[in-house]
């Protein structure tokens, strides 16, 4: 089975958020990039595993420019055989799903993974236009997946339980916890990965269908009371009187 | 729980290559996950977590350096170092562990030895299949190791060795010692003994307040028949052994670097949380001078050690230019533990913050592998062209 896992780059937790050009930039001077979790955590290890069960070849791509080429590499250490970079910085969801689209259609891929969302923008769009730009099934935010021939088994959360979905396969999946399990890189995956193939494609002609007008900090923490837990009465008080929310 | 954060206040990182970064980046996410949940009560009980060798092999980080035709990664340097500075952030025993296994028993086999050597022990060693322990210091010789009398004599089809080696950090589970011993001309040769030899014991030194999650012991050698093949034929006299500390100490200059910052590291967060007469500790300029010196005293040594890492790869540091690293380090990253816990007040007494453990650690790194004042007068010697140790 040859798999495609969609891999985007996203700021350390621990970055700091900042704006520029008008609060119309995220600002990513100085700032650590780590490989989306959902997608390295959950898409990537999920295929690693699905490929050494059954034999295939597990394929990385993103879209981005030359920086990109650090998580590209990390990915590639974790265990993917070979990794695609779309060579054009991804302006919106609509584009980087469409030239994901295109490869795709030009390269056959039983299965298409991504993480359900990046922790930066929370968009969890890309996967569901992938499918619908390719014409394949989509099954969204999946905890587990197994494939036995080319019928997939996914499972979701749902409120108060779990859904499960059978499809064929081409099909498109976007991967949330419980999927797999965190993958660490040992030293021959990083020495491996030094000489994997990462194949720099330019990008075909397509708009992007969104522009961002402008981002805003969330409003600062305010200080935080400490009611002492034998002390229920005072913790109504405030609730009641303060923050009059009782 | 491990809630450390980089700290690289001259953007030193950009120094460093992307694979540097994701060396850095996989020993720290295989460190929290597998080593600070458990350093805490392996120090308490004194015991060398033996179930963490096959992840410290598999981040590299026993004989980083060595080719990959030995079975090592064949990093550079500075990877050596970066790897060391994880391992010692967590904990200076669990690097002492890997610095042994990694410049005194690697490095050696690799440097001096045969062929047949390398090949039969060295990817073992890079595995974790094998630990290596390193004796030089004995009861009565420590910084004066060139008194030494451990002795081997050549019975024609092997050498007789007698004698017995004190601190010897990994000993008690090694399976194999690279032994520092005079031959009957007096002049020190390097021998690989076997676990399993026939006189050859290593009793457990017990009773340490310091490197209590790495084990010590004694090397001992009553009449052990040692085979021919097992003589280090590249190199003798006291160089040799030199030679292996310079490598290890360029690891402890990087790995003490990583006690600094974990130090460091806590006090500033605590400092910013805990409060005391209506606001955080860390507004109080008493506190503000203890923290900016101790960034301060970092970032200086993270710029020495890098270019010392830059002129190692290059094949041109010197000894001297390894001593003054490593004396300025240690105790660097001692005096920052001290502050760091008195920042820490009361909470710094407890094993909730690894601020004692780091400073108990650091009091047998201020003395292994050279003690502070030997590496001061080896500075001395190399300024005035005098020796004043001897
Ligand atoms: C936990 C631990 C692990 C160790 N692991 C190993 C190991 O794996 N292999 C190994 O071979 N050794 C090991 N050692 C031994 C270590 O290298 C020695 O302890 C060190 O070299 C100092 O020797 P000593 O303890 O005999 O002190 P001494 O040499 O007796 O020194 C005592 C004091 O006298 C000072 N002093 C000595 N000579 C002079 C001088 N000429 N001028 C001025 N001051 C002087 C020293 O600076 C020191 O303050 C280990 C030690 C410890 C604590």
């Amino acid at each position: 089975m040859d798999i495609l896992v969609c891999i985007s780059k996203a700021p350390d937790t621990t970055a700091k958020i900042q704006f520029t050009d008008g609060n119309t930039k995220f600002d990513e001077n100085g700032v650590q990039f780590i490989v989306n979790p959902y997608d390295e955590w959950y898409a990537l290890v999920r295929a690693l595993e699905l490929k050494e069960a059954g034999g295939g070849s597990v394929c990385i791509i993103t879209v981005g420019g030359p920086e990109a080429d650090p998580v590209i590499r990390k990915a590639l250490a974790i265990g993917a055989d070979k990794a695609v970079r779309i060579d054009a910085q991804p302006t919106d969801a609509g584009f980087v799903a469409g030239q994901i689209a295109d490869y795709a259609k030009a390269n056959s891929f039983d299965l298409i993974l991504c993480g359900k969302e990046t922790i930066n923008y929370n968009g969890s769009q890309v996967g569901g236009m992938i499918a619908a730009e390719m014409d394949l099934p989509y099954v969204s935010q999946a905890i587990k997946l197994d494939v036995a021939g080319a019928t997939a088994t996914v499972e979701r959360d749902i409120q108060g339980g779990v859904e499960v979905l059978e499809g064929n396969t081409p099909l498109v999946i976007s991967c949330a916890k419980g999927m797999a399990e965190q993958r660490i890189p040992n030293m021959r995956g990083i020495m491996a990965a030094r000489t994997k193939p990462l194949e720099v494609v330019a990008p075909t002609d397509r708009p992007a269908l969104t522009e961002v007008v402008g981002y805003d900090l969330p409003p600062q923490k305010t200080e935080v009371k400490l009611v002492d837990p034998e002390n229920a009465e005072e913790l109504i008080n405030l609730l009641r009187n303060e923050a009059k929310i009782i | 729980m491990d809630r450390y954060e980089h700290h690289d206040y001259y953007l030193l990182d950009d120094l460093l290559t992307e694979e540097h970064k994701l060396i850095r980046d996989t020993a720290r996410a295989w460190l929290k996950k597998e080593v600070s949940p458990i350093i805490e009560e392996a120090y308490e009980k004194a015991e060398f977590p033996k179930q963490i060798i096959p992840g410290l092999a598999s981040i590299g980080a026993f004989g980083p350096y060595i080719p990959e035709k030995y079975g090592g990664p064949g990093l550079d340097q500075i990877s050596y170092g970066i790897i060391m500075q994880e391992l010692e952030r967590v904990d200076s025993g669990v690097r002492s562990t890997s610095s042994v296994q990694s410049s005194l028993v690697m490095y050696p086999i690799w440097k001096y030895g045969s062929e047949e050597q390398r090949m039969k022990f060295l990817p073992k060693l890079a595995s974790g299949e094998f630990m290596g322990s390193f004796g030089l210091t004995e009861p009565d010789h420590g910084s004066n190791p060139s008194g030494m009398t451990t002795n081997f004599k050549d019975m024609g089809d092997h050498y007789l060795l007698n004698g017995a080696k004190m601190w010897i950090s990994n000993s008690p589970f090694c399976d194999l010692a690279v032994v520092w011993a005079k031959d009957e001309s007096g002049r020190i040769h390097g021998l690989i003994v076997e676990r399993g030899m026939e006189g050859f014991t290593t009793p457990e030194t017990h009773g340490k307040w310091s490197l209590r999650a790495s084990a010590t012991g004694e090397l001992v050698f009553d009449n052990v028949k040692v085979p021919k093949e097992n003589l280090l034929p590249g190199k003798s006299g006291l160089g040799a052994p030199l030679g292996c500390l310079d490598s290890a100490r360029y690891g402890i200059a990087w790995g003490t670097i990583g006690t600094a910052l974990d130090c460091y590291d806590s006090a500033l967060r605590y400092s910013k949380e805990r409060i005391q007469f209506g606001k955080p500790i860390a507004g109080f300029q008493l506190i503000q001078k203890k923290l900016a010196e101790m960034i301060t005293e970092i970032t200086k040594a993270q710029m020495l050690t890098w270019r010392l890492g830059v002129l190692r790869e290059e094949g041109r540091a010197t000894s001297a230019q390894i001593s003054m690293a490593k004396r300025n380090n240690v105790d660097m990253a001692l005096k920052i533990a001290r502050e760091a816990r008195q920042i820490h007040g009361a909470m710094g007494i407890t094993n909730e913050y690894s601020i004692m453990r780091h400073m108990m650690n650091l009091e047998s790194v201020i003395t292994y592998e050279g003690t502070h004042d030997i590496h001061l007068l080896i500075t001395g010697k190399d300024i005035t062209g005098i020796a004043a140790f001897e």
